[in-house]
């Protein structure tokens, strides 16, 4: 589960002046759901992210993840999410068996279940042909498997996807959004960001319209589809961001 | 803090800089290559210039040569003097580089010689200054004018009955009464911790900044934030992995400083012959001096940390690293300067003060109240700059700055 109550995110600019980045988000996203933050670039779907998994701390307002405030308790929150982003690279001199246990060891997993837990990743997303080769030599396609499992390594039940099919080839697209529709059928809370308008509308059971910081709009499409009358998710967000004061 | 979770976060980045070849080439490499090279390929090149310049011999051409026909003879038959046909021109060759000198006898030089007079007769060598090969020349033929002026002043003492103990009324000696390591340690007591100093600080230098600007550049800054590690557990991580790099590269130097001149190689041999190195330093003294340096360290380390956690890119972060390794080394040097020594004003400025309480320690002194303020305001100046780096490490503005 995610509670966001009055999220804020003020960054100070060169000249001193303020930058709102987020401004009094409140949503919320139960488990077995997939939240889709839909926005165009630089309207705080990054910073909003960012803050649920206490990467940047608030300016205001707070947020509950998975039972965990996330000014109190960042280091349990991080605990039960899974982050997901194109800007989290894996260290390139690394393994992916190395990868996902250094992570699987941070989450305080080792021992026999670490060994478990990797082989049953690996198996699952069919990793363990190329295991043990350097991450920096493998393909896009194979560096999101092993992104995936090093954020699932520990079994969390929050997952947060930002823009995760950004610069990504069909497949290596495909291989995430497959992924992210497992996570809601395991049950876990997921938050996922795009601008992508057809990824949002084929994988989100409630979405959040976002515009210079502010959350216009959240629903399910056939509500937001009802409050405009219009039918293409595209459509609806762009009489939305035109309506914004 | 989390001990299990530094230890986990300081195996992994071992690993890590383990397999990088950067880190790998400044920590290990270049230390164990830098002091035979150095040395061992300077005294080469040395040695056969100045062998070729030995077997080559001095050109030197002889100007009114009728006037000192007994010298002249001398010089030709001198090993390493080359007598060429006179010409006018000598000048012009001198400069050129293609004579190395010239002697000007004045007329009736010899019989001048040999009578006393108010006026000597003068000789005039004409040479180059400054050029090694010229000066080579001038020594050479100035031997000869010696033994000459010898030979003269002996038949003059001989004419009025006088011995040669008549130009030596009285001698003096000198004699050494410290001790052979106080002598060591005044003459490589400088060099020695500026060495030390220096290889701390190169070796910190590359892994400090791939684990800060280098996680930025690839991305994987946001990876580990997104881990529940503390920000804490993760700067003491990293801090550990980037000093180890540096106590090992000093390490590795100074084993291969030790090795380079204790091997037999030959070409070691011959240059130690040379120019003796005095390497009668107490264990004490280098144990002590690598006990100074440890904050020193600390102090390097945590401070490129925040330069690198600073900068978007390994390459913006060298650019503030090169201004500050001059900074590191002058101080560093200021320890060479004779007659430059610590008091308690100067035991609080970092580098310099560990540079010059090891110079102390080197030559057999131990200041005792010094050797405590410098121990104190070094470990002062390395929790400061252990706390900054910290302090970037949980700043957003420095971990996320665009």
């Amino acid at each position: 589960m995610i509670e966001a109550t009055n999220l804020t995110k003020v960054f100070r600019d060169r000249k001193g002046g303020d930058i709102r980045a987020v401004h009094g988000i409140t949503f919320r996203c139960q488990p077995g759901q997939i939240y889709g933050l839909l926005g165009a670039n630089g309207a705080g779907k990054t910073t909003a992210l960012r803050l649920l998994a206490t990467i940047l701390q608030p300016t205001d307002g707070t947020a509950r993840v998975a039972g965990f405030d996330i000014r109190e308790q960042p280091e349990k929150v991080r605990a039960s999410v899974g982050f997901l982003s194109t800007a989290t690279a894996l260290y390139g001199r690394l393994t992916p068996r190395e990868t996902v246990e250094y992570f699987g060891r941070l989450n305080g997993l080792n021992g026999d279940k670490l060994r478990r837990r990797t082989e049953e990743l690996f198996a699952l997303l069919e990793i363990n042909e190329f295991a043990d080769r350097r991450c920096d030599k493998l393909s896009t396609g194979m560096k999101q498997k092993v992104s995936i499992a090093r954020t699932l390594v520990h079994d969390p039940p929050v997952m947060i996807f930002d823009e995760p099919t950004l610069g990504l080839d069909v497949m290596a697209a495909r291989t995430i959004v497959g992924f992210i529709r497992d996570c809601r059928s395991c049950g876990k809370t997921v938050i996922f960001s795009s601008h992508v308008m057809s990824e949002v509308q084929k994988l989100c059971d409630y979405i959040g319209i976002i515009h210079q910081g502010r959350l216009l709009a959240g629903g399910s499409l056939a509500e937001l589809r009802q409050r405009t009358r219009q039918a293409d998710l595209e459509e609806i967000f762009i009489q939305m961001v035109e309506a914004a004061p | 803090m989390n001990l299990t979770r530094v230890g986990i976060i300081y195996r992994k980045e071992l690993i890590d800089a383990l397999r990088d070849r950067r880190t790998i080439i400044s920590t290990i490499v270049l230390p164990i290559l830098m002091f035979p090279l150095l040395t061992l390929g300077f005294g080469f090149v040395a040695g056969k210039s100045l062998q070729k310049v030995e077997r080559e011999g001095s050109t030197i051409m002889l100007l009114g040569e009728t006037n000192a026909p007994a010298l002249a003879k001398t010089m030709r038959e001198t090993d390493g003097i080359r007598v060429v046909a006179p010409s006018e021109d000598y000048v012009v060759l001198i400069s050129e580089k293609k004579l190395r000198a010239a002697v000007e006898f004045p007329p009736n030089f010899e019989q001048e010689t040999r009578m006393t007079s108010d006026k000597p007769p003068q000789v005039k060598i004409y040479n180059f200054e400054g050029e090694t090969r010229s000066q080579v020349a001038v020594r050479n033929v100035q031997k000869v004018f010696d033994d000459y002026r010898k030979q003269l002043v002996a038949a003059r003492l001989a004419e009025s009955g006088l011995t040669k103990d008549v130009l030596k009324p009285f001698a003096t000696k000198q004699e050494n009464v410290a001790a052979p390591e106080k002598v060591s340690g005044n003459v490589i007591g400088g060099l020695f911790p500026y060495l030390i100093i220096f290889l701390c600080f190169m070796g910190s230098l590359a892994p400090a900044i791939d684990l800060t600007a280098g996680e930025k550049e690839r991305g994987t800054i946001e990876t580990i934030l997104a881990s529940p590690v503390s920000r804490l557990d993760l700067v003491v991580g990293k801090f550990l992995i980037v000093f180890t790099a540096s106590i090992v590269t000093a390490v590795v130097s100074l084993a291969s400083f030790a090795l380079t001149f204790s091997l037999p190689f030959v070409v070691a041999r011959e240059f130690a012959q040379r120019n003796p190195v005095p390497f009668d330093i107490s264990v004490k003294g280098v144990a002590s001096v690598l006990l100074m340096m440890l904050p020193l360290a600390v102090m390097f380390a945590a401070v490129l940390m925040a330069i690198g956690l600073f900068s978007k890119t390994t390459k913006e972060a060298h650019s503030y690293a090169s201004p500050l390794m001059l900074l590191v080394l002058m101080p560093a040097m200021a320890a060479m300067v004779p007659g430059f020594d610590l008091n308690a004003a100067l035991a609080f400025i970092p580098v310099l003060n560990v540079s010059l309480v090891s110079k102390e320690v080197l030559t057999g002194n131990y200041p005792w109240l010094l050797i405590l303020l410098v121990f104190a305001s070094s470990w002062g100046y390395a929790a400061g700059a252990l706390s900054l780096a910290v302090s970037a490490f949980k700043r957003e503005s420095v971990l996320f700055r665009t």
